[in-house]
């Protein structure tokens, strides 16, 4: 279903991930937290920010097993686990945060 | 799943003529998520997968070779090279990415994921696996 960001129209895949990622921009992640009731923190977006360039470097969005490890190495141990990583995305921090950046499912999320 | 099995992934062809470079790498990740011992191999045309500086532009297909920089991360750390199909088409390891892992045992240390190995030790390699996919 496509979505509405300020006024502008972006399609979307069958699960709700940007079709085209060139077009994200953060009003994109803002409108999906929203229909998903969230409310997007600065602790948000450190990780959003950090898939975005993630996929920039490799063209992946990582595991969720990766996503943890990277994220440890970069923001520091009390970051990088599941536990933290789920309480700021409910629906999984691989599907949902890689959605809200614009990024494709991750690859090799089961 | 209860215990590790050895996984070889032998990729022999040239990334974007077919589909299949792209699938192995794919099937690689997911399969690096099962904690499984993985190894890739890459032989004949497919050592061109690995190739510094792809431009895929005139193909109108993604480049897919920045992947191959995460399969570190991926904790997928042996990556075979055989020599006789680089010298074949007149490359060398010069030629390829230079891929690593970081050892989280050895405060992160980078270490080298690329093994260039003959045709002989690599046939020495394939018997000790488990299962070998190839693509």
């Amino acid at each position: 279903m496509p979505i509405e960001v300020n006024g502008k129209t972006f399609e979307t895949d069958e699960e709700g991930y940007l079709a085209n990622i060139n077009e994200w921009e953060p009003g994109v992640a803002e409108v999906m937290a929203k229909e998903d009731e969230l409310e997007l923190t600065d602790e948000h977006w450190d990780i959003i920010n950090f898939l975005r360039e993630y996929y920039e470097e490799y063209q992946i969005a990582p595991a969720v097993r990766v996503l943890t490890k990277a994220v440890s190495k970069k923001l520091g141990k009390e970051k990088g686990n599941s536990k933290y990583l789920y309480g700021l995305f409910p629906y999984g921090p691989g599907k949902q945060a890689c959605r809200y950046a614009g990024l494709p499912k991750p690859t090799g999320c089961v | 799943m209860s215990e590790t099995k050895k996984f070889m992934y032998v990729n022999r062809r040239a990334p974007y003529g077919t589909i299949y470079a792209w699938e192995s790498l794919e099937v690689v990740l997911i399969g690096a998520a099962f904690e499984q011992d993985v190894s890739l191999a890459f032989i004949d045309d497919g050592v061109y997968q690995l190739v510094k500086g792809q431009d895929t532009a005139g193909v109108g297909m993604k480049n897919f070779s920045p992947t191959y920089a995460a399969l570190g991360d991926y904790e997928v750390t042996k990556i075979y090279v055989e020599k006789e199909s680089l010298e074949e088409r007149g490359l060398t390891l010069d030629d390829l990415q230079h891929l690593v892992w970081e050892d989280e045992d050895d405060d992160w240390a980078e270490k080298d994921s690329i093994r260039l190995v003959s045709r002989a030790e690599l046939a020495e390699v394939f018997s000790g696996q488990d299962v070998m996919f190839n693509f």
